[in-house]
């Protein structure tokens, strides 16, 4: 618990403590901790000192705070219209072959998890997909794997 | 070149020209005059909604408050948009300066740029740049500075008061209005919330004159507009296009030779069959976000608009029960259709639920569902039956 508190107060610190840092604070546990614990989300709120409900609230309202475990490096593959017409099954299938999970799953060793996003404006170079804030475009099947395979050495 | 196609230059030519000069001059004229000359312009807003830029600009120097706030709007959600990904990336001096000009002319201290989840990887170039705008601000005794503020995934918070919610911490849930956040934004202050593109647009109106920009575009709608395109066509991108341009001229410029339809506005937009490419302008009627997507012959209009129904379903904050369940109820009765399981008249009960939508939700959300539901079902009825 020790260093979200940590990851909490350093927040504060910089933008004080009202209800404006929640946002940020939330941002940053996921950032380093991958995902919201209901333990964390207490500490939050005993930090902010405003209720934990609030905290659920607001965490569960945003998709990229995630409120579910998850791996080291997030797949957020786009599912809208453009990558949809573009091919997106197909590089969904090849992940998830090669990391032997489906989409909304987090492999065993929580490595990866695999899911899939609305529109992340790459429109014009679809299909495309975010690993954590990185932005992979024109993707095929094949290209996709490459991708995982270069993030396992990492 | 089509004839009523346009291609113009003027969002992205090159940032050398040096946009901070443009703020340097403006900061120097009478206040009242800069939002005259936007006024005159006839710039509206260019996120989608279109309310006209110098209006809002005036209540917000009219405004009452110890501070006000101004809110650059990244939240660039829209499927089918990425013009501000472009803008931010090449030209953030542009937006900038436009927010600085703003600020003079609303006495605004403090800017923010609310940056969607999805571009956090733009934050350390975003940063570099907003450190030398900060710079210059105080160098030019403007009283003003720039941060962002990074969303975390919701497309309801490209909607301003849900985007003001989102900024205090809170679930991104629309507020009612009035008030408008320029009375009552950002903690209770007067707020002043444009997109991207307008503010780049505004800095060039300052740049230009009124009078050169107004001649841009049709009596309805002035001045230049970003396009996003994509979907099935050979050149996808950012193209700069004048106002009050036909979607036939369009097609011919950026299709493949068999487009089918033309989603305009984005998911939230109508969605132009072709046998009416000829009589539509883009610049009359309805202002456009600019996302435009063309589909072939090969697509399934039926799969089109789940697509964007699954969409509007999951997006949708699910604090006004038309949107909550009307989103949910169009996408069961479309699939139920598909299936057998509705005889196709159900369709026009669809219809009709979707306009009950567009009177009775709370925001644009749920208002605009019937945009693309209505003109799919409408134009594409055999593909939504069998």
């Amino acid at each position: 618990m020790s260093d979200v508190t940590e990851i909490i107060e350093k927040q504060i610190k910089k933008y004080g403590k009202k209800r404006e840092t929640l946002m940020p604070v939330l941002q940053s546990i996921v950032e380093k901790k991958h995902y919201l614990t209901e333990d964390s989300m207490l500490e939050v709120a005993k930090n902010l000192e405003i209720s934990a409900a609030e905290v659920y609230g607001t965490a569960s309202f945003y998709s990229f705070l995630d409120i579910k475990e998850r791996g080291e490096f997030v797949i957020r593959i786009c599912k809208s219209i453009t990558c949809d017409m573009k091919g997106k099954n197909e590089i969904i299938k090849a992940l998830e072959n090669k990391l032997k999970i489906k989409f909304g799953e987090t492999t065993p060793d929580k490595k990866f998890s695999l899911l899939l996003t609305n529109c992340i404006g790459w429109c014009d170079k679809s299909p495309a997909m975010l690993i954590n804030d990185e932005v992979y475009t024109e993707l095929t099947p094949q290209k996709a794997v490459k991708i995982i395979q270069d993030y396992y050495k990492k | 070149m089509a004839k009523s196609l346009k291609k113009i230059d003027i969002i992205f030519i090159p940032d050398s020209e040096c946009p901070y000069k443009v703020l340097e001059n403006s900061i120097k004229k009478n206040k009242e005059d800069i939002i005259q000359n936007l006024i005159d312009s006839g710039l509206r807003g260019r996120g989608g909604a279109g309310f006209p830029t110098g209006l809002k600009w005036k209540f917000g120097a009219k405004a009452k408050g110890d501070e006000k706030y101004i809110i650059c709007n990244a939240d660039e959600g829209e499927p089918g948009t990425f013009k501000d990904r472009k803008i931010l990336s090449e030209v953030p001096r542009k937006v900038f300066s436009g927010m600085g000009i703003c600020a003079y002319v609303t006495g605004a201290t403090k800017g923010f740029v609310y940056l969607r989840r999805e571009y956090k990887y733009m934050v350390p170039a975003l940063e570099k740049e907003i450190k030398i705008f900060n710079k210059k601000a105080i160098e030019l005794g403007l009283n003003f500075n720039i941060e962002i503020f990074l969303g975390s995934g919701a497309y309801v918070c490209g909607e301003e008061t849900a985007l003001i919610e989102s900024m205090e911490g809170k679930r991104g849930e629309p507020r009612n209005k009035p008030p408008f956040p320029i009375q009552n934004g950002y903690l209770g202050k007067p707020t002043i919330v444009n997109n991207v593109e307008t503010f780049v647009s505004s800095m060039m109106v300052c740049k230009m004159g009124a009078q050169k920009y107004s001649k841009l575009g049709t009596q309805d709608q002035h001045g230049s507009k970003l396009f996003s395109i994509s979907g099935d066509t050979p050149k996808p991108g950012v193209y700069e296009l004048e106002l009050g341009l036909n979607v036939a001229d369009f097609v011919e410029e950026f299709g493949d030779g068999d487009t089918k339809a033309v989603q305009v506005g984005g998911v939230a937009g109508f969605c132009i069959p072709r046998k009416k490419f000829a009589e539509q302008i883009i610049g009359q009627g309805p202002t456009t976000g600019g996302a435009t997507m063309l589909f072939n012959s090969s697509r399934s209009m039926y799969h089109v608009l789940q697509n964007y129904l699954e969409f509007f379903v999951e997006e949708s904050c699910g604090q006004c029960t038309p949107c909550r369940v009307g989103t949910q109820q169009l996408l069961k009765g479309i699939e139920a259709v598909k299936n057998g399981n509705k005889a196709p008249a159900y369709l026009d009960e669809l219809v009709k639920l979707s306009e009950t939508m567009k009177i009775s939700s709370k925001c644009g959300l749920g208002q605009s569902v019937a945009n693309s539901f209505a003109s799919i079902v409408e134009n594409f009825r055999e593909e939504m039956i069998y």
